[in-house]
């Protein structure tokens, strides 16, 4: 499979970001777990896995801007439209079962690893829709 | 949108990746156009007409005239 090199770009930034991601929340939990850090610099450090989690967000943006195929574009944007569809769903879900007390609370950032999960079953969606008009 | 792209391609005796190349797009995007299942923007359409020398109607039915 050839990738464009947009797709090129973007995959060398997920996996820059991905690096970054493992090189950070690995310290910051361990800083955490010992009760090492208090005050702002807690804040600072307890926001700096977010960061490169938020930095995947703009790269798929930069990917649909810079994607010159319309067709991957658009492949991209039926992908993230899953995504989000799965993400909110649940999210809606959960809130209301949460608000009633029939499950346990979830941290926010599991919304976005739901998201990402989605982006896997819209490939796949991409993957059946290709391979049944073939 | 069912178009004429195969035949077209088929008489040059143009693979995918070769009309992919042409038309600056993926091999993907040249079989999705191919079999119907995406139809391409105006630009793109008006760049594939160019590119065998044709009208846009001569390579892309009209969904109106269609039946």
């Amino acid at each position: 499979m050839r990738f464009s090199p947009a797709q090129r770009r973007y995959n060398r930034r997920i996996i820059v970001l991905a690096i970054i991601y493992a090189a950070v929340l690995l310290p910051v939990c361990w800083l955490f777990a010992r009760h090492l850090v208090a005050g702002p610099l807690a804040y600072a450090l307890g926001i700096l896995p977010a960061l490169p989690v938020s930095g995947f967000f703009a790269v798929i943006g930069l990917y649909l801007a810079e994607e010159t195929d319309e067709y991957l574009r658009m492949l991209l944007v039926r992908q993230a439209l899953v995504a989000t569809g799965l993400a909110m769903t649940t999210a809606t879900f959960w809130g209301f079962l949460e608000g009633f007390d029939l499950v346990p609370h979830l941290v926010g950032y599991a919304w976005p690893i739901v998201w990402f999960a989605g982006l896997g079953l819209g490939a796949g969606v991409n993957a059946l829709i290709e391979r049944r008009a073939a | 949108m069912n178009n004429r792209l195969r035949d077209l391609r088929g008489q040059r005796g143009w693979s995918q990746q070769h009309l992919a190349e042409q038309l600056e797009v993926s091999r993907q995007s040249v079989n999705a156009i191919e079999t119907g299942r995406y139809d391409p923007s105006l630009p793109l359409a008006f760049k594939i007409a160019e590119l065998f020398d044709l009208a846009i109607e001569d390579v892309f039915v009209s969904p109106s005239r269609e039946k």
